[in-house]
């Protein structure tokens, strides 16, 4: 494999870590706010326990001269605000990390020799002001400080996120950022800690969006105003967002009794013409699978957005992995055309999902958004989406007295009317139906309206996404991923400085592109990349191509992957 | 408006001779016809089953959805656009048994639609099963040595939910079933209206004779806003009363308490996403 040598430069890994309770969130959403309004790139991840108090949560805030939007094994600085966050990521210090800690609140007896440790006094200063609590804000003072960010970007901001409490919270939050910012400059003038990103001031104009955002945002794009959930990590971020905004923007939200009514109401409301949608997880999906199928009969649209995390049963409730696809594959009895989109990225999410309610009223089909935890949960600086070129479409029909609801047509979508707009009845009918809707057992017509159901998969050949293929357009190597994996699998392969390798990435997995054989042929050697343990997409090329893909690379420890295992794997595997 | 607006012609009907749907059918027409409520504004909804197979027979506008779940579509239905007159029908399986999660649920909801369930005690369309609201000791070839659960109680439970409306009738018994049903469709909010009905072909014991010698009508001085007498009445299960047992005291529907239309009252169909909204969004969320 021809390659450059190459090294990350412009680019620091900070990690904050402590335990669930404690402020973790507060400190990474403000810092990574400053971080921003300051004109760098911020890209931040989490993993976190499946408990409301203790344990150890981290953040990963990677920071950065060009953009990076990928998990990385890597810490450069270590926040530790006890020290069984010291224990917690072990395995990922090196030599090269400093750990920015406020030792004396480790207690007696804690071994600092093995680890480069920068004693920072954020709980004395905290005290000082008069609470301990105030250490977070310390903390993200300390940062900033080091980053050299203007006092008065830290402060404003810092006055803006309480700005809701009182003055004398306001006042002490002010107080606890800026003796932390003290230490920071310290820190740098004593040469203890140096770090070299140039902000851009491009960056301010930009937003950060998460995952969960990114979801609500296209959802309400694409026109949705109705949904229906039961909560399920890591899905309900969507639902809340929906809740958040519904006064605002007109839309139904409801917590169901179970996913099973989530999914039936969704499917009811698409029926009386509006635009519904369920976020929920593999177990929550699980239960919708007769939902999907229904919705596959009916031939009334739903969109669901599946956010993946590790299975099977319960498994890791706030961990991430790909291993759902199988299931919105085959989820559903009997045989009809769905589509599967995976975003790869946090705009792609925003995207992808305002289409999924065009291409669902459009082909009235179920459409599934697949997402994982990580892709959700993580967020970074993105232009923000422009909705100026964004076309609602609206495929409603108007009935006439004579309108039957399954018409047989040659493209197989037949008009669809809804209850109360025209002079016609609209009948829909989870048994087999003739064209007005009724139940038939006429089964020469039963063949039709399979028929007629399956060519709807034709029908939408023409608009299934292109994979893209990263970064030339004639490679020896072919590295295939989907979903989630974009930026990680991008920057390895960066990073690995091949002149001979292309990344092929699928943002829609299902119906797969046609010219899938095409691209895997042209390449000598491909690879997959896949947060599950079996090589699912893998299976579905197999099937759809009879091609095998040369090499697997896996991951399902509910950790996302790191860009480095990615780099090292291929590394290992390409010529 | 003639009942004969509803009718479907001549068309096939899959129940039974002298089943008790034919009866329901025919009331439902007549309490439709008699609330002058177009067919066109009309949605029935309903699961899986005989019972279910009504919006067949019935010119309207339906959703034949999965077995159990007809009230979460019906609920949404009447959230999307709730100027449509919404029905949700089925039999006593279907609603009580496999849906008797959103039976709970919905009540809670409280939609303003219909909930009419045929309750004929047994399982027709699976050929003979016990259902939930089977008595103790029927004997099917599943439960071979009679049933030993105790029936479910639907108008003690919807009560005990403080359900909007809650009413039993009789198949056999038009004048006062048509009666019934008018109420219920007319009455703001949730309203169960359980239906006896025999099975002809599987339940040789609750028979029109056995209903007729068994049920009794809640007299004039019965006053259904109490709630502890709809209760106690609930509960008498050797003598089956009929009539409106409860009426909850007023309250919201369920579209009423919807955000979605206090400043828009148009239904959700109509509704566009407003571009300049969401961007102003996005950026509120830029400058967070």
């Amino acid at each position: 494999m021809g390659r450059e040598s190459s090294t990350q430069s412009g680019d620091v890994s900070i990690v904050l870590c402590g335990p669930a309770g404690m402020g973790i969130q507060t400190v990474e959403s403000l810092l990574t706010r400053i971080l921003k309004q300051a004109g760098y790139n911020v890209f931040a991840t989490r993993e976190y326990m499946s408990r409301i108090r203790g344990g150890s949560n981290s953040t990963e805030i990677r920071v950065s001269s060009n953009r990076v939007c990928a998990f990385v094994n890597r810490i450069d600085i270590l926040v530790g605000l006890d020290k069984n966050a010291i224990r917690h990521l072990e395995k990922r210090i090196s030599s090269d990390t400093v750990i920015l800690a406020d030792i004396s609140s480790f207690g007696a007896g804690f071994d600092q020799s093995r680890w480069t440790f920068v004693n920072a006094e954020f709980t004395q200063i905290a005290s000082d002001i008069g609470n301990k609590l105030y250490s977070n804000i310390v903390s993200v003072g300390t940062i900033t400080g080091i980053f050299g960010i203007e006092e008065d970007v830290v402060t404003s901001c810092v006055s803006q996120r309480f700005g809701s409490k009182s003055e004398k919270i306001v006042r002490e939050n002010v107080e606890a950022a800026e003796g932390g910012y003290q230490i920071g400059c310290k820190l740098v003038d004593s040469g203890k800690i140096s770090i070299d990103i140039q902000p851009d001031s491009s960056v301010e104009e930009q937003m950060l969006l998460s995952g969960t955002e990114a979801v609500g945002l296209g959802a309400m794009a694409g026109g949705c105003n109705f949904i229906a959930s039961y909560p399920m990590s890591p899905s309900t971020g969507v639902l809340a967002f929906m809740a958040k905004h519904s006064a605002d923007f007109g839309l139904v939200v409801e917590q169901a009794e179970d996913e099973i009514a989530a999914i039936n109401m969704s499917i009811g409301a698409w029926y009386a013409g509006a635009r519904g949608m369920v976020t929920t997880s593999g177990g929550g999906f699980a239960l919708m699978t007769e939902g999907i199928s229904l919705s596959g009969m009916l031939e009334t649209p739903v969109v669901v957005h599946l956010a993946q995390r590790p299975g099977p049963a319960t498994g890791l409730p706030t961990r991430t992995e790909q291993g759902d696809l199988e299931l919105a594959l085959y989820a559903g009895h009997g045989e009809f055309v769905r589509i599967i989109l995976a975003p790869g990225r946090v705009e792609e999410a925003f995207y992808l999902t305002q289409s999924a309610f065009d291409l669902a009223d459009k082909y009235q089909v179920p459409v599934i958004i697949l997402t994982d935890h990580y892709l959700v949960d993580c967020y970074y600086n993105i232009s923000c989406p422009d909705l100026t070129d964004v076309k609602i479409e609206n495929h409603i029909h108007q009935t006439q007295a004579d309108y039957r609801r399954y018409e047989l047509t040659a493209n197989g979508i037949s008009p669809r009317g809804i209850p109360g707009y025209g002079s016609g009845l609209v009948c829909v009918d989870s048994d087999e139906h003739d064209q007005s809707g009724h139940i038939t057992e006429d089964l020469d017509l039963r063949v039709n309206m399979v028929d007629k159901r399956l060519r709807k998969l034709d029908a939408l050949k023409n608009e299934i996404l292109q994979p893209q293929l990263w970064p030339y357009e004639n490679y020896k190597n072919l590295v295939i991923c989907w979903g989630s994996t974009y930026h990680i699998v991008k920057e390895a392969l960066a990073q690995l400085g091949c002149d001979d390798t292309s990344m092929l990435h699928y943002s829609q997995v299902y119906p797969l592109h046609p010219d899938t054989a095409g691209y895997l042929n042209k390449a000598a050697k491909t690879v997959i990349v896949e947060g599950n343990a079996t090589g699912q997409f893998c299976k579905l090329i197999k099937l759809h191509t009879g091609l095998e893909v040369d090499g697997k690379i896996l991951k399902y420890s509910g950790l996302s992957f790191t860009v480095e295992e990615v780099a090292e794997s291929l590394d290992k595997m390409l010529d | 408006m003639d009942s004969q607006n509803f009718d479907m012609g001549d068309i096939d009907i899959a129940w039974c001779p002298g089943c008790g749907d034919f009866a329901i059918l025919k009331i439902l027409k007549q309490a439709l016809a008699a609330l002058e409520i177009a067919p066109q504004e009309l949605v029935v909804v309903s699961g899986i089953g005989q019972a279910a197979k009504i919006p067949q027979y019935l010119k309207c506008n339906y959703f034949n959805g999965l077995h159990g779940r007809a009230l979460p579509p019906a609920t949404a239905i009447k959230a999307a656009n709730p100027a449509l007159t919404v029905i949700a029908e089925s039999g006593d399986g279907d609603m009580y048994g496999e849906g008797g999660n959103h039976f709970i649920h919905t009540i809670r909801r409280n939609p303003d639609l219909t909930n009419i369930v045929h309750n004929n005690m047994v399982y027709g369309l699976t050929k003979g099963q016990a259902s939930p609201t089977s008595q103790r000791d029927f004997k099917t070839p599943v439960q071979v040595h009679g049933v030993c659960l105790e029936p479910f109680n639907p108008l003690a439970a919807a009560i005990a939910l403080d359900a909007s409306f809650v009413a039993r009738a009789f198949a056999g018994d038009a004048e006062q079933t048509v009666e019934i049903f008018n109420k219920a469709i007319t009455h703001k909010g949730y309203s169960l209206v359980d239906v006896l009905q025999p099975c002809v072909s599987y339940n040789k014991i609750n028979t029109y004779q056995w209903f007729k010698a068994n049920t009794y009508y809640l007299d004039e001085t019965y006053e259904p806003t109490d709630r502890t007498k709809a209760f106690e009445k609930a509960c008498q299960t050797d003598k089956l009363a009929l009539g409106v047992f409860y009426m909850s005291p007023e309250k919201a529907t369920f579209e009423e308490n919807l955000v979605a239309y206090r400043k828009d009252k148009s239904p959700l169909w109509q509704r566009q996403p407003n571009k300049e909204k969401i961007q102003n969004l996005i950026e509120s969320i830029k400058n967070m």
